[in-house]
């Protein structure tokens, strides 16, 4: 097991090197530039923002010093965001994103698994019926409408919660996003878990343990459960990775200061530093929980085996 | 001699095979949700694909006189906006508007100038939405006063128009035939590659999993955004385009679902009699793996095929996806989602269509996971 | 980990400000939306108005805009220009002072005007500062800083010599790139000056925090020479890039002033909000750019034909929902020192009979029905806006000419990365925002020298010799007069086609006292007050 922990671990350098090395070549051929504005610079003053940020160098070069400096932590003013680092930004967004992506988590996860499990458990019922149309209006809506939406209803017609913003950090502030950004995830869960509970209460041995009237929520839990949540375990991972990272919609529909909006912006504003920051955590938080996840394969169900 | 000898092996698998597809066939067809899944799904693809054929504007015509016009199932313009339409032309074409009157299709007016009217003033009245074949019947005042008739041209806006001034029923139209056409296309592409590339590397395990799965980290963590605008700039715009790089990343998550199902179902009794019996890795995994993988498959699936419809419209604001004045419904939706409060039709009728969809590919979903499962036979 | 911690350092930051309706505190507190994150509150780095709005706030410049957008005294008190126009010499209010204490001092701005022209520096607007002496020399590596034309005499006078004489140089030194650095800050905390609790700065406020994408917080500089007459105790701004998010803070009367919002939404704005809604003309011209590079578009006739069939009145009234006015020239009305602009000669005419006009003149160069066929692309970055405009005229050169009119958006690096690196095209969007009040600033975007800015590769002498002669000139009124030719040139050719003057769109809300419109678009915080 923990040669396993350390095998993974060590091939998460070679991984992140890769990464981070089709992603420099892959934004530099990309047309534009960090200083391509809608108000072109003169000439002058761009070849001296060339000068300073070493853009004038060739490519190559560009590369090993950026690779050198990366290896020391030191990944880089902003070049859009001058006044800060990158590990700045990231460090001053990340806790936001990964407060807020945390609750979710907890609420899609909580919500969708215990309205999974009812749905299966009262199959092709009204109850079922119900919770599976919320879960398709879960993942069918986007949540660039439900945000506004709610926003409307609660924000702006009731007057009860704020209409954005982080505020002072208090749970009025941080309920609206994290419904928005839960809903979807809540969805997938509530659905996954319907289909292999009622796999798994099918099951022979479910069955059989059933027909010997242990009580069923105890069959439940202990039996049918365990199965069924492999497939949501399998999604928890880029689930989890994609939520704590923050959501760029919305971030920006909720004005939430997390590192979310830096995915889009920064690749729009072409900000080739904060780009590959945002890069690196992604590529952390994925291999943190791929490697979590694969841990909990083998807790769930003995027949996997990590060789 | 080695025909004889492949050919008991073969055939079974083939004939139970085609009559497990005819039982689940049946099974599918006696599902009361799924088949009215098929039915509401047939239909909304008749009025994408054939509805255009009914409706007299096209999805880029400008009716600059109705732009951003609520719903209505009467015609537009009604009796009470006739007069303003007809003082904006007057004031337009600079002359005085005397009268003004209606009865049934034919409207006449008299307007009235300071100096001689052009007698071409009669183009104003057409340019409007309003007004056709504007004919001068009279000239009084050595041309100082015209007395000009013509037909009220009414349209039917059942859905609204857009800010552009546009037919949105006809645009809901021509949204649907795209995102259908993607959400369909892009979602088997990465269901494909997903379930392919996850049991494989379920399957196998060892140094292939490993490597194949470090693989997908990689990908998880491309900058998405910079990939589509170097693809946009080495392949341009296409249809094709879009679909591969839809694909490219929606199979990341089913990879990783498939795969750890594959994870447990290998060490099934079932996998080990297959392996005892001599199939190959590639047989097992077709007919053993997959096939039990089913479940999560198809539920992974109805959550596909939305976030691929959306994410198109994503695609378009970096310039790859479909180009305007083309449409889809995630366009149609988050243009619409801008304008919640002003104009809130426009978010409406799209996501009316769109949600129905994605609730008819839910009941088909759950109806061929219960025909196709083969532990529920 | 550290949420707990940041938490409770937002919470005293931020206190019960933000819940409307706290009246625990006395203190006053104006919520001022701003359109995105400052990229930067360096005065040397800065390029942008989101920037402009809180550095102006912090500092003071030599000159500044008050309420009604007009040029007055700022750092400076007084100050007397020399006959030949090419000497200003500022006198520096006694009683300036730093957030720290310490007095302004004509050394202060001798170093920051030096700064910004250091090519080391590699700032981005160091061209407002070109008309002093050197200044250019000295930014691109040419002459040493000591060489700039400006000198302290003593402490409290400031003497800029001029290179040619600038008739609006008063408005560029209001520019947020000529706002002062303290010297001795910068020399103590280099880069690090620009922190909450490290700046210093001399303007009513000072910076107290800064939580990028969330909020920026000032508070009244009690240190300010005219602190008795500034009204509002702290300011917040909030950052926030997402325009139908800033109006829902606003309904939620979370935020006081809300800054640009999506023109379609200003009938329900009206109808809700009344007079809180504010449309205010200001220099900026969008237009298209026709490619003069390659047929069709190098004929004269096809520009004109195009430019004229364009109904300006429906993009301004139904796309803008009259939130821009039609234009027909280059230069956005308004300039005190040049009045009206040069108007294309159709402008008089009435759409129809530009339509006329504009058909026989695209039949006289062999195309649309009849001709040769007309194929056009339109190219525009990726927004709404664009795109509805786009769609317009695309609808207008399809119906007038029987045109095939294709339309093709990109993000907005790639787009100007595209014209600006030469790429061919048929026709594309582009718009301009002046960045001081002279004509001179749009002008010399169609100069044939001119290799970024002139995306269609206009080339006229005619034009540039005029242009030549403007900048000789040194009489104000001869000036205007030798521009207002070579715009008619501009418009005559029409190598671009301007279709807009734009407006900036401001919510106001109506506790907010002291609001002026101004074309110059400035709203010092200092300027405003708040009542219950």
């Amino acid at each position: 097991m923990l040669s396993f922990i350390l095998r993974r671990l060590a091939s998460a350098v070679p991984t992140l090197f890769i990464v981070v090395t089709i992603s420099f070549f892959l934004m530099r051929f990309a047309p534009g530039g960090p200083f391509n504005l809608e108000r072109p610079l003169p000439p002058a003053t761009m070849e001296n923002i060339m000068r300073t940020y070493q853009l004038d160098q060739p490519l190559w070069r560009q590369y090993l010093t950026y690779i050198g400096n990366a290896v020391q932590g030191d990944f880089g003013p902003s070049y859009i965001y001058k006044d800060n680092t990158v590990a700045e930004l990231i460090g001053k967004g990340l806790p936001y994103s990964i407060e807020l992506g945390f609750y979710a988590l907890l609420l899609a996860l909580i919500g969708g698994v215990t309205l999974g499990t009812i749905a299966a458990l009262r199959q092709n019922s009204v109850l079922d019926f119900s919770i599976m149309t919320l879960a398709t209006m879960g993942t069918t809506i986007p949540n660039f409408v439900v945000g506004p939406v709610l926003t409307l209803i609660f924000a702006i017609l009731l007057a009860l919660l704020p209409a954005g913003g982080w505020g002072d950090g208090s749970f009025s502030f941080l309920l609206l996003p994290m419904i928005a950004l839960a809903l979807p995830q809540l969805a997938v869960f509530a659905r996954l878990t319907r289909g292999s509970m009622i796999e798994a209460l099918h099951a022979d041995h479910i069955r059989t343990a059933r027909a010997y009237g242990l009580p069923a929520r105890i069959v439940v839990i202990t039996h049918a459960m365990r199965g069924a949540m492999l497939p949501v375990v399998s999604y928890l991972a880029p689930c989890a990775a994609a939520l704590m990272t923050g959501s760029a919609v919305v971030e920006t529909i909720f004005t939430i200061p997390g590192v979310g909006r830096y995915f889009v912006l920064g690749a729009l504003n072409r900000d080739y530093t904060l780009v590959m920051g945002t890069v690196v955590l992604i590529a952390i938080f994925v291999i943190v929980f791929n490697l979590l996840v694969d841990l909990l394969y083998g807790l769930l169900d003995p027949r996997v085996r990590h060789d | 001699m080695t025909d004889i000898a492949t050919d008991p092996a073969s055939t079974p698998p083939q004939s139970t095979s085609r009559s497990l597809f005819q039982l689940a066939a049946i099974r599918f067809r006696r599902n009361k949700a799924a088949m009215g899944g098929c039915v509401m799904l047939v239909l909304i693809a008749l009025f994408s694909y054939l509805g255009p054929l009914f409706v007299p504007h096209s999805y880029d015509q400008v009716f600059s006189s109705y732009v951003t016009v609520a719903p209505s199932l009467e015609p537009r313009p009604d009796e009470a906006s006739l007069e303003g339409a007809m003082q904006g032309v007057a004031t337009r074409a600079r002359v005085n508007l005397d009268a003004f009157e209606v009865t049934g299709q034919i409207f006449s007016a008299t307007i009235s100038a300071e100096d001689p009217i052009d007698p071409r003033t009669t183009r104003y009245f057409d340019r409007a939405n309003e007004f056709d074949d504007t004919k001068v019947v009279a000239t009084e005042k050595d041309g100082r006063v015209l007395k000009v008739e013509g037909n009220v041209s009414r349209e039917y806006f059942l859905f609204g128009t857009d800010p552009n001034g546009r037919d949105l029923l006809a645009r809901v139209m021509l949204g649907g035939q795209i995102s259908i056409a993607v959400g369909v296309l892009a979602s088997l592409v990465s269901l494909g590659i997903g379930v392919l590339y996850g049991a494989t590397a379920g399957y196998l395990g060892g140094r292939v999993d490993n490597v194949m799965m470090r693989f997908v980290e990689i990908l998880y963590s491309l900058p998405f955004v910079f990939l589509v605008v170097v693809l946009v700039v080495f392949f341009g715009r296409s249809f094709i385009l879009i679909f591969l790089v839809i694909g490219a990343v929606e199979w990341l998550d089913m990879a990783r679902i498939v795969r750890g199902q594959t994870l447990a179902l290998k060490r099934r009794e079932f996998v080990g009699a297959a392996q005892a019996l001599g199939l190959s890795d590639w047989q097992i995994i077709r007919r053993h793996i997959i096939p039990n993988t089913i479940g999560p498959v198809i539920v992974f699936v109805t959550v596909v095929v939305p976030k691929v419809i959306l994410l198109e419209s994503f695609l378009s604001f970096l310039g790859l996806g479909v180009q305007a004045p083309l449409t889809s419904w995630g366009a149609l939706i988050s243009e619409g989602a801008n304008n919640i409060q002003s104009a809130p039709w426009l978010l409406i009728f799209p996501s009316i269509f769109f949600v129905a969809t994605l609730f008819s590919l839910n009941f088909i979903g759950d109806g061929l996971r219960d025909a196709l499962d083969p532990k529920d036979r | 980990m550290s949420s707990r911690l940041m938490r409770a350092a937002a919470v005293a930051l931020l206190g019960s400000t933000l819940l409307a309706g706290a009246p625990a505190f006395a203190e006053t507190v104006l919520h001022r939306g701003n359109s995105g994150e400052p990229q930067t509150l360096d005065q040397a780095q800065t390029s942008i108005n989101i920037e402009a709005f809180i550095l102006k706030d912090l500092y003071e410049g030599l000159t500044i805009y008050d309420a009604a957008g007009k040029i007055v005294p700022g750092a400076a008190e007084s100050w007397k220009v020399s006959e030949d126009g090419l000497t200003y010499t500022f006198k520096l209010r006694e009683n300036a002072k730093w957030s720290d204490g310490s007095p302004v001092t004509a050394q202060d701005f001798e170093f920051s005007f030096k700064r910004v022209e250091d090519p080391k520096t590699a700032a981005k607007y160091a061209n407002i500062l070109y008309p002093i002496k050197n200044a250019e020399m000295v930014n691109t590596g040419k002459a040493d800083p000591k060489e700039l034309g400006i000198k302290s005499v003593d402490d409290k006078t400031f003497e800029i010599t001029l290179e040619r004489p600038t008739p609006f140089f008063l408005e560029l030194l209001a520019h947020q790139t000529a706002l002062p650095v303290s010297k001795a800050s910068l020399e103590k905390n280099g880069a690090d000056f620009v922190k909450p609790g490290t700046m210093v700065s001399n303007g009513a406020f000072q910076l107290v925090s800064h939580v990028p994408n969330d909020s920026l917080v000032v508070q009244k500089n009690p240190n300010f020479w005219d602190a008795a007459n500034v009204k509002l105790d702290k300011v917040i701004f909030y950052p926030i890039d997402d325009q139908a998010a800033s109006v829902r803070r606003f309904e939620a009367k979370e935020m006081d002033l809300v800054y640009n919002f999506s023109a379609d939404q200003i009938e329900r704005l009206r109808s809700a909000y009344k007079d809180q809604v504010h449309v205010s003309p200001t220099l900026a011209t969008y237009y298209y750019v026709f490619d003069g590079r390659e047929a069709p578009f190098n004929d004269v006739r096809v520009r004109q034909a195009l430019s004229m069939a364009v109904d300006r009145d429906f993009l301004a009234k139904k796309i803008y929902s009259g939130s821009q006015l039609p234009a027909y020239s280059l230069v956005p009305p308004g300039m005190a020192n040049y009045g009206e602009p040069a108007k294309a000669d159709f402008a008089e005419l009435s759409q129809l009979d530009r339509e006329d006009k504009a058909i026989e003149l695209m039949k006289e160069a062999g195309y649309g029905e009849g001709g040769k066929p007309l194929n056009i692309e339109v190219r525009y970055n990726t927004n709404p806006n664009h795109e509805r405009v786009a769609t317009a005229v695309a609808d207008m050169w399809k119906n007038t000419f029987g045109a095939k009119v294709t339309m093709s958006n990109l993000d907005v690096s790639s787009h100007y990365a595209y014209l600006q690196e030469g790429g061919k095209f048929n026709v594309a969007r582009a718009g301009w925002v002046a960045d001081y009040a002279d004509p001179e600033n749009f002008l010399a975007l169609n100069l044939s020298t001119n290799k970024t800015f002139n995306y269609g590769h206009y080339e006229s002498k005619e034009f540039d010799d005029l242009m030549k002669k403007s900048y000789a000139e040194t009489d104000p009124a001869a000036r205007s007069k030798i521009m207002h030719e070579a715009e008619t040139i501009l418009m005559r050719d029409q190598p671009i086609a301007p279709f807009l003057t734009q407006a900036d769109l401001w919510l106001v809300s109506d506790h907010i006292k002291g609001w002026q419109d101004n074309a110059a678009n400035e709203h010092l915080s200092r300027f405003l007050s708040v009542s219950e």
